[in-house]
C-alpha cells in the first residue's frame, strides 16, 4: 500500500500498523464485508418471493399445493437452521447435477452413485469443470443465498400468512360486494393491504437476517468470521507482520459493525413504518419491532 | 460447505480466466502452516502450494487452488466440487477406504508434544488437538484427556491460555510456535510418527489424475527437488526422501 | 455389538458415563441414533438451564425497561439492546475469549477476616460457559417481549386493582405479572423454541469438547467425519429437534391454557402460539 512498507518487518508503532492494516489479507477482510451486504441485499427479495409463494401456497384451494405451503412454514419450525445448513447445501448442489444428468446424458452407462461417490458426466456438472474460479465462486455464493432465501423464505411466509389474515373482513367483503371474483379481490384489496400489516413481522425478519449472516461462515464462505479468525490468530515469524492472538479485537470489531448494523436498520425501519402507517386502521403494535 | 473466495471474486472479477483445457481443482486449508497458509497478501501459500504449483507445471495441468474448512472436505471431494485434495492430510487407512491417495510427498509426519510447563503430563492431563484429525484420535487413544478444537492455532492458543496441559500436533506446524515463543513452549516426550505420510488425496474413480502425480512425485523425488523444497520450507533438519 | 450393547455404552456419553472411547468402526444406525440422542441431552440442559435463569432475569429487565427512572431505565436498555442487536454466534466467540483470560489460579476476594478464593477454571467449560451466554441472550430476548406484554396490560386493569387499593409490589405480583404472562406466553414459546434450535450453535462457538462430550452436532459431526457422509448423522439431529420442538410446544401449550384457564373460551384460537419470528438469532 504504502511504499515503506517493502519491509514489514523494520518498522515499528504506527508506521507498521498502517502498513499491517493495509495488507492484502486485510483488504480482503474488508472485501468480506461487502460480501455479507451483498448477500442481506440478494437473499432479502429472494426469501420474500420464497415467502410470498409460500404463503399463497399455504392458502391455496388445491390441497396437495396447501400441504406443500403447510409442511414448507412447519419445517423451520422444527429444525434448527444450522442443521439444516450443513447438509442441505451438499443436498442442494448434488440434487441440482442429478437432474441434469438425466437431461443432458442419457445414455451415460455408469451408476451415479459409487458407494459414497457421487459422479454425475461432465455435462452436468455445475459449473462446468473448465470454467474460471470466479464462476465456481459466484455458484457457491449463489447456493449460500438460496439456502439463506429457503430458510428465511419460510420465516417470510409465516408473516405473510398472518398479514393476510389481518386485513379487515369488512374490506374483503365490500370488494364481493362491488362485484369482484376472488383474483381480483386478491389482487386488488387483500395483497395491496397486507403489506402494512405484514412490516412488523418483516422488519424483525430484516433483523434476524443480519445476525444469521454470520452463518455465511458455516455455510464456507470466506465471510467477515472468516477473516477476523484468519487474521486474529497467532502469526509467527513465516508471516511479514507476526502478532501474538489478537482474535478478540477482531471479533469485538465484528460485533460493533453489527450493532452499528442493527441500529441503522432500527432507525430506518421505524420511519417506514410511520410513513406507511398514515391513514391506516391499525393500532399500534407496541413490542413488536426490533 | 463449500469454501469460496468470494471477496477475491468481487475485486478481481475479471482476473484468472482460464483456457478451455482442464483445471484441476486443488482443495486447501489454509491454516496449517508452513504446509499451507494464507499469505498477507490474502493468497494461498506455503510448502504443498509451491510443491503444486510445480508439479502442476510439470505435468502440464492448470491447477486452482480452492481454501475450504478442514471439516467436510471429504464429502465435497466425493461430490466433485474439487478434484483433489492437498491439505496436509496424512494417509490413513480409515481414509484409504473411502478416497485414494497418491504415493505421499512427504514421509510419515512426525506428531509432537508442546507444553509451558516441562512436566507436563500427557498420559493423564488434558491435551489439545484439532477435531477430526489423527493427532486428535491418538489423544483420544493415549488415556488422556482430549479437548478439541476447530482449528490448530486454537489448540495452541488453549495451551497458551491454560485450558489445556499441552497441544499434540503435527511436530511441523508446532516448531515455529515453540521456537519464537521465548522459551515459553518446549517439546514434551518424543515425537510420534502416524499415519503414512501425506499424499494427496483423490476419488476413487479419478484413477488418471492419481497416475499422473504418483509419476510426478516420483520424478521430483529422483531428482531431488523435492527435498529442496522441503528444506526450504521446514529448515535444515527437514526430513528428506 | 448389538444395539442394546452401545445402548449400555454410549447412551451417557454426553455426561461422562459408560464407554470412554467413541466407537471407531461400525457406525451403524444405532450408534448414530443412541450418540446424537447423547449429546441432545446436552442441548436440552443448556435450554433448561437459560430458560428457567433468563425468565428471572428477563422479568427484572422488563421492569426495569419500563422504569420511568433514567438510571434503572438506561441499563437495562443497554444490556438488552447489546444482546439482541448482536449476532449469537460472536458472542459466542467473544464470551470465550474473554473467560479465557480470567486468571487460572482463580480471584481471590478479600472478605475482612477471611478471604474467598473464586475458581475459575470451570467457566470455559461448554457446560458453564456456553449456558451462561446463552443465558444472557434469551433474557434479553425475553425481556423485550415481556416489554411489550407489560406495555399492553389493558389500563382498566391497573385503575381496577388501584380501587382495590393494591400498589407496588402486590399490585406488580397479583395484577401486572399475570396478565403480563398471559399476554407474552405466545410470543414466549416462540422464544422457547427458538432457544433450543439456538443450542445447536453452541458446537460453532470456540467452547471447545473436553473428552470428547459434546452436544448433539458434536457427535453428528464426529459420525460425518468417520463415515464421510453428512446425509445420515445431519438429518437424524433434524429429526430429534423435530420431536423436541413438538414436545415443547405440546408443554406451553398446556401452561397456556392453564394461564388462560379464566377466560371465556371464544379465546380458543388466539391460544395456539402463532410464529412471529422475532426471536430467533
Amino acid at each position: 500500500m504504502f511504499a515503506y512498507c517493502a519491509d514489514p518487518k523494520s518498522l515499528e508503532g504506527l508506521q507498521w500498523l498502517s502498513c499491517y492494516l493495509t495488507s492484502g489479507s486485510h483488504m480482503s477482510f474488508y472485501a468480506s464485508f461487502l460480501t455479507v451486504l451483498v448477500l442481506l441485499a440478494v437473499t432479502a427479495p429472494v426469501a420474500l418471493a420464497f415467502g410470498y409463494a409460500g404463503a399463497m401456497a399455504g392458502r391455496s384451494g388445491a390441497a396437495p399445493l396447501r400441504w406443500l405451503g403447510k409442511g414448507y412454514m412447519a419445517m423451520v419450525r422444527g429444525i434448527p437452521d444450522v442443521v439444516f445448513f450443513l447438509f442441505f447445501v451438499v443436498a442442494l448442489d448434488q440434487g441440482l447435477e442429478y437432474v441434469l444428468h438425466f437431461a443432458r446424458c442419457s445414455d451415460w452407462a455408469e451408476p451415479v452413485r459409487q458407494g459414497l461417490e457421487f459422479r454425475v458426466c461432465p455435462a452436468a456438472k455445475i459449473p462446468p469443470n473448465n470454467a474460471p474460479q470466479v464462476v465456481h465462486q459466484i455458484y457457491g455464493f449463489a447456493l449460500a443465498v438460496l439456502t439463506f432465501a429457503i430458510v428465511f423464505g419460510a420465516f417470510a411466509a409465516n408473516v405473510l400468512t398472518g398479514a393476510m389474515k389481518a386485513v379487515p373482513r369488512a374490506q374483503l367483503e365490500t370488494a364481493e360486494s362491488y362485484g369482484m371474483n376472488n383474483r381480483q379481490i386478491n389482487r386488488r384489496i387483500l395483497v395491496p393491504q397486507m403489506w402494512i400489516y405484514a412490516l412488523p413481522g418483516l422488519s424483525n425478519l430484516w433483523m434476524i437476517l443480519i445476525k444469521a449472516t454470520p452463518l455465511l461462515f458455516i455455510l464456507g464462505v470466506q465471510d467477515i468470521v472468516y477473516w477476523a479468525q484468519q487474521l486474529g490468530s497467532m502469526k509467527t515469524q513465516a508471516y511479514s507482520y507476526p502478532h501474538p492472538d489478537w482474535r478478540l479485537g477482531y471479533f469485538l470489531s465484528l460485533l460493533v459493525f453489527y450493532l452499528c448494523m442493527t441500529k441503522a436498520s432500527e432507525l430506518v425501519l421505524d420511519r417506514i413504518t410511520a410513513r406507511l402507517s398514515r391513514g391506516q386502521a391499525i393500532v399500534k403494535q407496541s413490542g413488536a419491532s426490533a | 460447505m463449500k469454501k469460496i473466495l468470494l471477496a477475491s471474486a468481487l475485486i478481481a472479477a475479471s482476473a484468472g480466466f482460464a483456457s478451455a483445457q482442464d483445471t484441476i481443482r486443488l482443495a486447501t486449508e489454509g491454516a496449517y502452516p508452513p504446509f499451507n497458509l494464507i499469505n498477507d497478501s490474502g493468497k494461498p501459500d506455503g510448502f504443498e502450494v509451491e510443491l503444486f504449483d510445480k508439479m502442476c507445471e510439470m505435468a502440464e495441468v492448470k491447477c486452482e487452488w480452492v481454501v475450504t474448512d478442514w471439516d467436510g472436505m471429504i464429502p465435497n471431494l466425493q461430490s466433485g466440487n474439487y478434484d483433489a485434495i492437498v491439505a496436509g492430510m496424512s494417509i490413513t487407512d480409515e481414509r484409504r477406504e473411502v478416497i485414494d491417495f497418491t504415493q505421499n510427498y512427504y514421509p510419515p509426519a512426525k506428531s509432537a508434544y508442546a507444553a509451558m510447563d516441562p512436566d507436563a503430563d500427557i498420559k493423564g492431563g488434558v491435551v489439545a488437538a484439532q477435531i477430526n484429525t489423527i493427532q486428535a484420535g491418538y489423544v483420544a487413544e493415549s488415556g488422556a484427556t482430549l479437548l478439541e478444537f476447530a482449528t490448530p492455532d486454537e489448540a495452541v492458543a488453549a495451551v497458551r491460555n491454560g485450558e489445556a496441559d499441552a497441544v499434540f500436533a503435527d511436530s511441523d506446524y508446532l516448531k515455529p510456535v515453540v521456537e519464537e515463543s521465548n522459551g515459553q513452549f518446549a517439546w514434551i516426550d518424543q515425537p510420534v510418527p502416524l499415519g503414512d505420510g501425506i499424499g494427496m488425496g483423490v476419488r476413487k474413480s479419478d484413477t488418471e489424475l492419481k497416475a499422473t502425480f504418483d509419476a510426478t512425485i516420483q520424478t521430483m523425488k529422483d531428482d531431488g527437488s523435492l527435498n529442496e523444497l522441503m528444506s526450504k520450507w521446514f529448515g535444515d533438519e527437514a526430513p528428506q526422501f | 455389538m448389538s444395539c442394546l450393547d452401545t445402548i449400555h455404552s454410549y447412551a451417557f456419553r454426553s455426561l461422562g458415563y459408560g464407554e470412554r472411547l467413541l466407537p471407531r468402526e461400525g457406525f451403524d444406525l444405532c450408534q448414530h441414533v443412541t450418540l446424537i440422542g447423547s449429546g441432545l441431552i446436552l442441548n436440552v440442559y443448556f435450554a433448561i438451564v437459560a430458560l428457567a435463569a433468563g425468565f428471572i432475569l428477563a422479568t427484572a429487565l422488563a421492569v426495569g425497561k419500563t422504569s420511568r427512572h433514567a438510571l434503572i431505565r438506561k441499563p437495562c436498555e443497554w444490556f438488552i439492546f447489546l444482546f439482541r442487536g448482536s449476532p449469537l454466534f460472536i458472542q459466542f466467540f467473544v464470551a470465550y475469549q474473554l473467560l479465557v483470560m480470567l486468571p487460572r489460579a482463580g480471584i481471590t476476594v478479600p472478605l475482612g477476616l477471611f478471604e474467598l478464593t473464586l475458581n475459575t477454571n470451570w467457566i470455559t467449560r461448554a457446560w458453564a460457559g456456553a449456558a451462561i451466554v446463552l443465558f444472557l441472550n434469551t433474557s434479553a430476548y425475553t425481556a423485550e417481549i415481556f416489554v411489550g406484554a407489560l406495555r399492553t396490560v389493558p389500563r382498566g386493569d391497573m385503575e381496577a386493582a388501584a380501587a382495590y387499593g393494591f400498589t407496588g409490589w402486590r399490585r406488580f405480583r397479583r395484577i401486572q405479572w399475570p396478565t403480563m404472562m398471559r399476554l407474552a406466553w405466545p410470543a414466549y414459546t416462540n422464544e422457547a423454541i427458538f432457544l433450543l434450535h439456538a443450542t445447536t450453535l453452541v458446537f460453532f462457538s470456540g467452547f471447545p469438547a473436553f473428552q470428547q462430550r459434546g452436544d448433539a452436532l458434536y457427535y453428528a459431526s464426529y459420525f460425518a467425519g468417520k463415515t464421510f457422509n453428512p446425509f445420515i448423522a445431519y438429518p437424524i439431529v433434524a429429526v430429534y429437534f423435530i420431536i423436541l420442538t413438538l414436545f415443547i410446544t405440546w408443554v406451553f401449550g398446556l401452561v397456556g391454557r392453564y394461564l388462560n384457564r379464566h377466560l371465556p373460551t371464544n379465546e380458543r384460537q388466539r391460544r395456539r402460539p402463532r410464529l412471529l419470528p422475532q426471536i430467533i438469532r
